[in-house]
């Protein structure tokens, strides 16, 4: 699954004097604050922080209140689903005209009708709602079904992705990494090595943040960021 | 409008024998969204008109609209925010409460699909939603009628079912609804049923699914509201106008216009207090009753599925931040009050500690640290669910932290400097009113209460019994020494005083010598759930008391109130009566306002005398001073 990056960050948070006796409860709090938001300065959606409080001074802000400014180095991990990147999440409701999944527990995806590809046909097979592969007949997607799909865009606000399965290397998770041999070289029509074409320069500009998998291969980012917070 | 009925209706065969399939319907109307963009409107412009169309439907009429309502769900990731404004506004203004279950279906679909397709619905979508909480105003009247009760049930059961489904699709709807939800919820000046049937609404929220990640932030809301509500009922709506006569004059006259009820023997009326009558008209005092049983119906609820300690940690927060910075709350605290009685062991001890805690700790401003001692005074006095031992640890606490800061103050008198420590001491002897005669019945609990430096408090140079209210001073000293926990060697002579110049000077500009938050909730429907666990000032038996409590009938109840002193002794038998038979309410009721709340004066008190059936000065109304300067 793509999309997810791992940061180092050296942030400053300030702090309402009347925290002073409380100052690691408070800056857990505003770190907290941050999850499940889409960070501009960090460049994607915080869903974890692993927080090193390394100074035992800090340095007091002059001013009407004297907030005071306490210095930590913070692991972030962020999330920000790039057109192109291949995501993974859950089915939650399937429909003729659309396919609703669920990445990462919390940020919501739509598959619409014209984004899933001809091989893909809508079946209500004993009152299941099922969407069954014309070439594979065990290639199923139905609600439960962990699907991969590429996403076509991510909207920040309410981190709503829009996705698409057109591609080949796109369906149930389960299924694709089985029969890995199937669909790599399946049968492509001319509109869809273009369309994998297309994907490979997307991937080439967004290389520099792009992980292969979750877990492994962080990319270290250096930045200073101040956080002026009470 | 391309779209034709679905051919299942054989009535309707007259028309053009088209079948249409469902996948067909919804690419008629991908093609009339579409072509807007194009500049061609006319499907569009039908589409909207089908939508529109509310009133007095026909049945043809009512199956186009869900019809084309179940097409639009399929056609949803074709509509576009900016072309397709005017019709998304059509969809948004709808209120399911004009609609039957059939298009109440068809609409919630639309609105789950338009949620799900994409982020720049979900906001209008959800609040969409929370619109249909309410309905519209014609529909008001219908409400109390069983089909307007139907309406609302389906109605209500549909919302509540589609803000799950949302929350499924898109997990983090909730925290887009909280705002919605608040941002909407009427003020304090809307109709009494809209108000109702929206906090009907929140307290629904509260204890389904999504309770867990809104549920805090509505109780808080409520009872923001409820404070609102509070703050604007003024004094004088409870008082009485005429302040040339003394406070207990004021009860003669209040028991005397309900002796003049009780001679209409024969009347249908339900029996009230002259007090509940002078509040029937006001407006907001009936929407706050309302929204407080909105309230204790929740929390009883709440009990009943082991979930009330949970919301009650959000209930404390929210009393310290909200119910206690009020100057002078006047009934939204009776929420913690039924809360702490649905769980006395619970609940009802945790509500006694914070309360302690603030009083005897050193972080909460002075003005803070009084009014909790003095919730925690009315509430140790008038929670019946409360055992004695338990207020008798309460009670060393308190005397604890008052002996301490004795110690380590050698002025003498000085009611302002020392506002804490007056407030305390007459925290102490307030609840020692109440409770002293229970506490002395059991030995180690009067044991207990011995040990306690209590005298050597009271007599301490700081003088606490001249400063604190003297009808509270007089009780307690009476009972004190009938009770021989000590004896004064001056005599104390008040003159009847309820409050004096030492008491308004440590209560301070917020009189808080003479706040009694538990004094009888005055709001009709709410007190009948607090009632049960009162205690009733007319209840309360006396270290001064004669041993002879043998029965009492209602004659004398009725020769009592004449002016002879067995208030007390009716008190008792109203009180074991009420739990030997089950008395009906109404039956209570009538037989509670033939004894006043505050027991009758007799102007011949003296300190000291003898003098049975004297009165007892208990300030157990709600009242501020009848000094003209505190107005």
């Amino acid at each position: 699954m793509e999309g997810l990056k791992v940061s180092d960050a050296k942030l400053v948070v300030y702090m309402h004097p009347s925290k002073a006796n409380k100052a690691s409860q408070a800056i857990l709090r505003e770190l907290s604050s941050l999850l499940f938001k889409f960070n501009e300065t960090f460049d994607g959606v915080v869903l974890a922080y692993d927080v090193n409080i390394h100074s035992k001074t800090t340095k007091i802000l002059p001013g009407i209140h004297p907030y005071f400014g306490v210095r930590l180095q913070a692991k972030l991990l962020l999330f920000n689903p790039k057109p192109g990147m291949l995501l993974e999440g859950e089915v939650v409701k399937l429909g003729q005209q659309s396919i609703h999944v669920i990445v990462l527990g919390f940020a919501s995806a739509i598959i619409t009708e014209e984004d899933i590809r001809e091989e893909f046909k809508y079946k209500l097979k004993h009152d299941e709602e099922v969407f069954t592969s014309t070439s594979h007949k065990r290639h199923k997607i139905k609600v439960g079904t962990v699907l991969r799909f590429v996403a076509k865009s991510f909207d920040e606000e309410i981190l709503h992705i829009s996705g698409s399965l057109l591609p080949a290397h796109t369906g149930s998770a389960r299924w694709l990494d089985k029969n890995k041999g199937d669909w790599s070289c399946a049968d492509r029509s001319s509109k869809k090595r273009k369309e994998s074409e297309e994907m490979r320069q997307l991937d080439n500009v967004s290389v520099d943040e792009a992980t292969s998998l979750m877990n492994t291969d962080h990319r270290r980012k250096k930045s200073k960021i101040h956080n002026v917070d009470s | 409008m391309g779209v034709k009925l679905a051919s299942e209706r054989p009535g309707f065969s007259e028309m053009e024998d088209v079948n249409f399939t469902d996948s067909e319907l919804v690419y008629h109307v991908r093609d009339a969204l579409r072509s807007v963009t194009l500049g061609d409107s006319n499907s569009y412009n039908e589409l909207i008109g089908v939508i529109h169309h509310t009133e007095y439907l026909t049945p043809d009429e009512v199956a186009l609209l869900v019809t084309s309502l179940k097409a639009l769900s399929g056609a949803v990731s074709c509509i576009d925010i900016a072309h397709h404004d005017s019709l998304l506004s059509s969809i948004f203004r709808m209120s399911m409460w004009s609609y039957g279950p059939d298009v109440m279906d068809a609409l919630v679909e639309l609105i789950i699909s338009l949620a799900a397709s994409s982020g720049k619905y979900i906001d209008s979508c959800l609040d969409m939603l929370v619109s249909n909480f309410m309905p519209p105003h014609y529909f008001l009247a219908l409400l109390k009628q069983p089909r307007g009760l139907a309406r609302k049930d389906q109605v209500l059961h549909r919302v509540h079912s589609a803000l799950r489904d949302i929350a499924d699709l898109v997990p983090l709807a909730p925290l887009r609804l909280l705002p919605i939800i608040l941002q909407k919820m009427p003020n304090v000046y809307s109709k009494e049923p809209m108000i109702v049937i929206y906090v009907e609404n929140m307290l629904r929220l509260e204890s389904g699914a999504m309770g867990e990640l809104v549920g805090s932030m509505i109780l808080c809301a409520v009872v923001d509201r409820l404070i609102d509500l509070d703050v604007e009922i003024e004094w004088e709506d409870i008082l009485q106008d005429d302040f040339s006569k003394g406070i207990f004059e004021m009860e003669l006259e209040d028991v005397e216009e309900t002796l003049d009820d009780d001679e209409q023997e024969g009347d249908e009326l339900p029996r009230e207090s002259s007090s509940w009558r002078r509040f029937r008209g006001n407006v907001v005092a009936e929407k706050l009753d309302s929204l407080l049983v909105l309230m204790f119906e929740h929390l009883r609820s709440c009990n009943d599925v082991g979930r009330l300690s949970n919301v009650f940690e959000t209930l404390l927060q929210s009393f310290k931040q909200t119910v206690m910075k009020a100057h002078k709350s006047k009934f939204s605290q009776f929420v913690m009050f039924y809360a702490c009685s649905l769980d006395p062991g619970n609940c009802g001890v945790r509500f006694a500690d914070i309360l302690a805690d603030i009083f005897t700790g050193s972080v909460s401003p002075p003005d803070v640290r009084m009014s909790a001692v003095a919730y925690l005074a009315s509430y140790l006095s008038r929670a019946k669910f409360l055992p004695a031992s338990f207020v008798v640890n309460i009670l060393q606490r308190l005397v604890g932290w008052c002996w301490k800061y004795t110690e380590s103050q050698d002025g003498d008198i000085n009611p302002d400097a020392h506002r804490v420590f007056y407030s305390g001491c007459q925290a102490i002897m307030y609840v020692l009113c109440f409770r002293m005669r229970s506490i002395m019945d059991v030995h180690r609990m009067k044991s207990q209460l011995f040990l306690m430096p209590v005298e050597a408090l009271l007599k301490h140079p700081l003088s606490p019994l001249k400063v604190c209210l003297p009808s509270i001073v007089e009780e307690f000293l009476r009972q004190a020494k009938a009770a021989h926990l000590f004896t004064v060697s001056e005599t104390f002579v008040f003159n009847d005083l309820l409050e004096s110049e030492h008491s308004r000077a440590f209560g301070g500009k917020e009189r808080l010598d003479m706040f009694f938050p538990f004094d009888p909730c005055l709001l009709r429907k709410s007190d009948r759930y607090i009632r049960p666990n009162f205690v009733y000032w007319s209840m309360v038996r006396t270290t001064y008391d004669d041993d002879d409590e043998e029965g009492s009938s209602d004659e004398d109840v009725v020769d009592g109130f004449m002016g002879r002193s067995v208030e007390n002794i009716a008190g008792d038998a109203m009180a074991a009566s009420f739990e030997e038979h089950d008395l009906d309410l109404d039956e209570f009721d009538y037989s509670m306002n033939k004894m006043s709340i505050t027991p009758k004066n007799s102007s011949n008190f003296r300190f000291g005398s003898e003098l049975y059936g004297s009165a007892m000065r208990m300030p157990s109304r709600i009242r501020p001073s009848t000094s003209p300067e505190s107005l």
